[in-house]
């Protein structure tokens, strides 16, 4: 059998599709309980997908290294336990480098331990493959996640702020104060959570009639 | 060895959780530096927001050192100074003795133009877990001057909403006293008469977090009773 290229057509799907038409949120709809919590500014949706990835490479990774050697009637308990023990790292990574930003995510990133988008990817894709093939659908699935919480938060807080906050730049603001002479006011109802939904729905809205593969018969 | 059985299963879960506990007491070890200095970061910037002076993780230190710097001590139940650093006491562990032997830090803030605004320390229990705060009283002893409050994880969006500049900036003005007698402030629900000084209104869906938070101002208003009483007997000498 010949050695199958790392980055083979079959592969690359593994990435491809999470981010496009099998999309973690708009497509399976999981993870929406955190997409709602931290979007209302930029730089804690970032934090928050580039902590969950690193979760999700990491449990997925471990996970199928030893998927041979887990009893199957325990196997959920490992899985949470390798999810929960990653989750605290990041935690207290997060509080010895980022204070900041994890004070204001507070208990979201220990709510990464409960985000379906893990255990679904853990029991359905990383306990029957090999371990590079794991890690891709991993980066695939946790890009697709933080794509649309980057969106979302994008929206957000350009229109319930009139800023856009990047991690080591600080709050931006992008709105110019012109605008706001001439009467402009910051929408205060994207700050709260129902926008997240409904911005959520637009996206999903928009997905659903450009992707055929998703229009329902 | 057969891996469906169960001294397999038990090995495994063993050996898994011994491994885990192990990895993750050695990285807290290793990071417990840098976030105890975090920490302390932050509380300055909770102390100066009491008196409102924004300060960020980088210029924290030195607004501190400006406006407070070595101004703080420990004062007890009577009133008195007691030796002590106060930006080292624990309420924590003050909280668990009775009111009558805590030690209660105070911060002297000395504003540009010679003001001096007296910040106390509080803590308290909300709904999921502790929270605290800080209340600067301008040196009559009885007026706020300003306050900001914190929590350990109050659900977002409903208790966590004490955290606010809203709900904070309803205490400006407000007073402990009523004709020299401890009144504290409460919190209350649907909204306290906005000439009240001693009302302010509570945070809608958060029941139980402001309950929590009228409690810590009444116990550590009366804790620090002695201590505001003769900051007002100083004022009118």
């Amino acid at each position: 059998m010949s050695k199958e290229p790392l980055f083979s057509a079959k592969n690359l799907k593994l990435i491809t599709g999470p981010i496009g038409s099998q999309n973690p949120i708009t497509t399976q709809v999981l993870g929406i309980c955190s997409a709602l919590a931290v979007t209302a500014k930029l730089e804690p949706a970032i934090v928050m997908s580039i902590s969950v990835i690193a979760v999700l490479v990491f449990a997925n990774l471990i996970i199928s290294l030893i998927r041979n050697s887990i009893p199957s009637r325990i196997r959920i308990i490992v899985q949470l336990v390798i999810v929960a023990a990653l989750v605290i790292l990041v935690d207290q990574i997060l509080k010895a480098f980022a204070y900041d930003v994890s004070r204001q995510l507070s208990v979201f990133v220990g709510l990464i331990i409960t985000n379906c988008i893990l255990m679904g990817r853990l029991e359905a894709f990383a306990l029957g493959n090999k371990p590079w093939p794991s890690v891709l659908d991993a980066v695939g699935n946790g890009a697709g996640y933080g794509l649309i919480l980057i969106i979302v938060a994008f929206f957000r807080e350009l229109f319930g702020s009139g800023t856009l906050t990047l991690p080591g730049l600080g709050e931006l603001q992008v709105i110019p104060q012109v605008f706001y002479d001439w009467g402009y006011v910051n929408n205060g109802f994207m700050i709260l959570p129902p926008m997240a939904l409904i911005v959520l729905g637009i996206i999903i809205w928009v997905q659903r009639s450009r992707n055929k593969e998703l229009i329902e018969s | 060895m057969n891996k469906q059985g169960n001294a397999y299963t038990f090995i495994y879960a063993a050996v898994m959780v011994v491994v885990v506990a192990a990895l993750l007491a050695f990285v807290s070890q290793a990071l417990k530096p840098r976030q105890e200095r975090n920490e302390m970061v932050a509380k300055k910037i909770d102390i100066l927001q009491s008196i409102k002076v924004a300060a960020t993780s980088a210029d924290a230190e030195q607004k501190y050192e400006e406006v407070i710097g070595a101004h703080s001590y420990i004062v007890d139940f009577s009133g008195n100074k007691v030796e002590g650093v106060a930006f080292d006491v624990d309420l924590a562990v003050e909280l668990r003795k009775p009111a009558e032997e805590r030690l209660y830090p105070v911060y002297e803030a000395h504003l540009e133009g010679g003001e001096v605004k007296y910040i106390l320390q509080l803590r308290g229990a909300g709904l999921w877990g502790p929270i605290w705060g800080y209340v600067s009283v301008n040196s009559d002893g009885n007026s706020i001057y300003g306050a900001t409050f914190g929590h350990k994880g109050e659900t977002p969006g409903l208790g966590a909403e004490i955290e606010n500049d809203g709900f904070q900036d309803q205490f400006v003005g407000k007073q402990i006293f009523d004709n020299g007698t401890l009144k504290s402030i409460a919190v209350v629900k649907g909204g306290g008469s906005a000439g009240n000084v001693h009302q302010v209104d509570a945070v809608s869906g958060g029941t139980i977090t402001s309950q929590g938070l009228e409690n810590m101002l009444g116990d550590f208003f009366k804790g620090y009773e002695s201590f505001l009483k003769n900051l007002e007997r100083a004022s009118h000498e």
